[in-house]
């Protein structure tokens, strides 16, 4: 037995009754306000040096998103999340080049950092002279608020419908996941494509069709979680407890059953932001979603698809978008990774 | 089992009745006129016309009746034949691609069923072999190497390996072109010496004896090979490693050890062939994934597969052929997850005896 796990079999709490003799592990608000297993994981997120990076990426991109009109401004009339065109010639331009039309203010940094007067293009200008870095920068954001908002709908609508089918069983349940296995079938990036591409005459070119459909594909697997989990909690003695008691069910089900079955489910859906962020960007890649200009790392790769054969020369069009999505979607895997570990039921009391 | 291979085949209909559903629901968001493509070549010129159109083919019908004409096709009244219908095979048209979608699909398929296959036999193998080694390193530098490589595989976006890859070798290097055949191949292809058998390049220039030709489809899907087989080997060292693992701790492979076979014996003799268990779920799984989601591979890869096919479909908007190619993955993804399913309780005693 190692000493993480004698630790762990400390009875812990009020213990006078068993004697002196045991010696009591000193517990902290914060795992009294968890509660022991939901405190062991987030300690455990913690502790690891993988999740740490990911920590550390993902805090990065997110004060990138915060301060984006600081770090580059945006251009007159346009709105933040139009990126601004140096002219419309159609080749691509190299790092370095010097910004002549539409150029943004100078922020305080950039001659610190730069040492130059006037802007560049830091990191060259794409197809049609759209600034990568600018696309970059406040891409980021882009990628914050689908990500976000993408996943937080998506975990609602699972929790919702996997609770309600598992508290209430039988032929409901048997029903409503065979409605899951249903729009299981198609891969989900071939199923939102189809759905974006059904949307985006109703509603226009936005950030919108992509995001409903990707959301309309992507609850399944939260349902799926959190249903396995209410149907072992809802056999503990306590929910019996509760019902002979007399409490009505809806109660049963919110104030004692998915409090103690959703932990798993949050942190899978902090998993799932990484996804959705990748399943974005390969769509609008493939040209589904924003209109051209919009500042979104998907699209700003797929300016590169019209020059597969000269990326020889103009490699940073790939490499600047590319990395940037790349260390975006490590830094959520890298804390998800680190999750999976500690939810890992064998790795119980070895955090 | 035989219990559950019927409750198995008792979900088929199940799923047939409700992936078409949810995609003649997709199709109702269509105007009437836009659903034209579904029986006709060319849009309806007038209001006249579309009205006609309407009363036709039945776009005023109830919505039940209209789920039946889409899946039975509608009578026409002049000649009397069937119009339409997904059940007969009949897609409708496809104006991005100005051919019916059926053949667009027959084109396409035999092209992504080639790539899939081949991408199979690196994705499938070498992701076994690295979760073996994973697992029998435990916590070594080999695994932990093998940990940041997976890590790594899976935050890296298909298309932007696709396009890195194809700036090196490609764009950089010249070794290896997208696409699915030089010009001088196409044209041996498309001239009257050559037979088609079934429709495979790969294996059909076998056949006809051209290795040039096969060498050359072969080094035109190296790129898309790399390309799958990274974004899953991640996926299969995970599985692998944490069966294996799981497997090594059991009491048989202790006696093994204690009757003095060596650790070689142990691991590929005892442990590696009852570890591949959930590995082979997952490599059937995965297989039939391949088949639904090489949109994106294909489209960076300019492959003339399906998934390229659909990818232009949803460009230009054009719901129909789309629609079409989501009604085709769903039949052979039903049919291939069944076939996963019941192989499956075939391989694992505790299915099979139960």
């Amino acid at each position: 037995m190692t000493h993480a796990e004698q630790n762990e079999n400390i009875p812990s709490g009020d213990n006078r009754l068993l004697g002196e003799d045991v010696k009591m592990r000193e517990i902290g608000k914060l795992e009294r306000f968890l509660g022991p297993d939901n405190y062991r994981i987030l300690k455990g997120l913690v502790k690891t040096p993988a999740s740490r990076i990911g920590f550390v990426l993902v805090t990065f991109f997110a004060l990138i998103a915060i301060f984006a009109p600081l770090i580059i401004a945006p251009v007159p009339p346009n709105d933040g999340y139009k990126i601004p065109r140096d002219g419309f010639k159609n080749d691509p331009q190299p790092p370095g080049k010097i910004w002549k039309k539409n150029t943004p203010e100078i922020p305080f940094w950039y001659k610190k950092i730069t040492g130059k007067d006037q802007w560049v293009h830091l990191m060259g200008t794409s197809e049609g002279q759209y600034d990568i870095f600018y696309g970059v920068v406040w891409g980021t954001r882009t990628a914050f608020k689908t990500g976000l908002v993408v996943t937080v709908a998506t975990f609602v609508i699972g929790v919702v419908y996997g609770s309600i089918s598992a508290y209430y069983g039988g032929i409901v349940d048997n029903l409503m996941m065979r409605v899951l296995d249903v729009l299981m079938i198609l891969p989900s990036t071939l199923a939102a494509l189809i759905f974006a591409a059904v949307l985006t005459p109703k509603i226009g070119k936005s950030v919108l069709p992509v995001m409903i459909a990707l959301i309309a594909f992507g609850w399944m697997g939260y349902a799926r979680i959190i249903r396995g989990d209410i149907l072992s909690i809802k056999e503990r003695d306590y929910i019996m407890a509760a019902k002979v008691s007399g409490v009505k069910n809806g109660r049963i089900l919110f104030k004692h059953i998915i409090p103690n079955a959703i932990f798993p489910t949050l942190v899978l859906a902090s998993m799932g932001i990484g996804d959705v962020v990748l399943s974005f960007a390969a769509l609008s890649f493939l040209g589904i979603g924003t209109e051209t200009g919009y500042a979104d790392w998907g699209q700003l790769l797929s300016f590169a698809r019209n020059w597969i054969s000269s990326l020889g020369t103009y490699w940073y069009i790939v490499v600047f978008p590319g990395l940037t999505l790349v260390f975006y979607v490590l830094g959520w895997n890298l804390i998800g990774d680190a999750m999976r570990d500690v939810l890992d039921p064998r790795m119980r009391g070895k955090a | 089992m035989t219990t559950y291979i019927i409750r198995r085949l008792l979900l088929v209909p199940v799923l047939l009745v409700g992936v078409t559903i949810l995609i003649f629901g997709m199709m109702q968001m269509l105007s009437p006129v836009e659903r034209t493509a579904l029986y006709l070549k060319d849009f309806p010129k007038n209001d006249k016309q579309i009205e006609g159109l309407i009363k036709r083919y039945g776009f005023d019908k109830p919505v039940y009746v209209q789920y039946w004409n889409w899946l039975m096709g509608v009578k026409n009244p002049v000649s009397g034949q069937r119009e339409g219908g997904i059940l007969h095979g009949d897609f409708g048209y496809s104006r991005s691609s100005s051919m019916p979608v059926g053949e667009l699909i027959s084109r396409r398929f035999p092209n992504t069923l080639d790539l899939t296959l081949w991408a199979m036999v690196p994705m499938i193998s070498v992701g076994i072999w690295l979760g073996v080694q994973a697992a029998v390193h435990q916590n070594g530098w080999i695994d932990q190497s093998l940990r940041v490589f997976s890590i790594v595989g899976t935050s890296f976006p298909t298309f932007v390996f696709g396009l890195l890859v194809l700036m090196v070798f490609y764009a950089k290097l010249q070794w290896l072109p997208p696409g699915r055949l030089s010009s001088w191949a196409q044209g041996v292809v498309d001239s009257t010496q050559w037979r088609t058998y079934i429709n495979i390049l790969t294996i059909d220039s076998l056949l006809n004896r051209r290795f040039d030709i096969f060498w050359d489809a072969l080094k035109h899907m190296i790129l898309p090979i790399v390309t799958l087989s990274y974004i899953n080997w991640a996926g299969f060292l995970r599985v692998t490693r944490s069966s294996m693992l799981e497997t090594l701790r059991q009491d048989y492979v202790t006696t093994a050890r204690a009757k003095g076979l060596s650790e070689r014996d142990v691991i590929f003799g005892h442990a590696r062939p009852n570890a591949l268990l959930p590995v082979i779920t997952m490599a059937g799984f995965s297989i039939v994934g391949l088949l639904g989601g090489v949109v994106i591979t294909e489209s960076v890869f300019n492959y003339p597969g399906i998934g390229s096919a659909a990818a232009r479909a949803a460009t230009s908007l054009d719901i129909v052929t789309m629609l079409g190619f989501a009604i085709f993955n769903g039949l052979i993804l039903i049919v291939a997850n069944l076939v996963v399913d019941i192989v499956y309780a075939f391989i694992d005693p505790r299915v099979r005896l139960s």
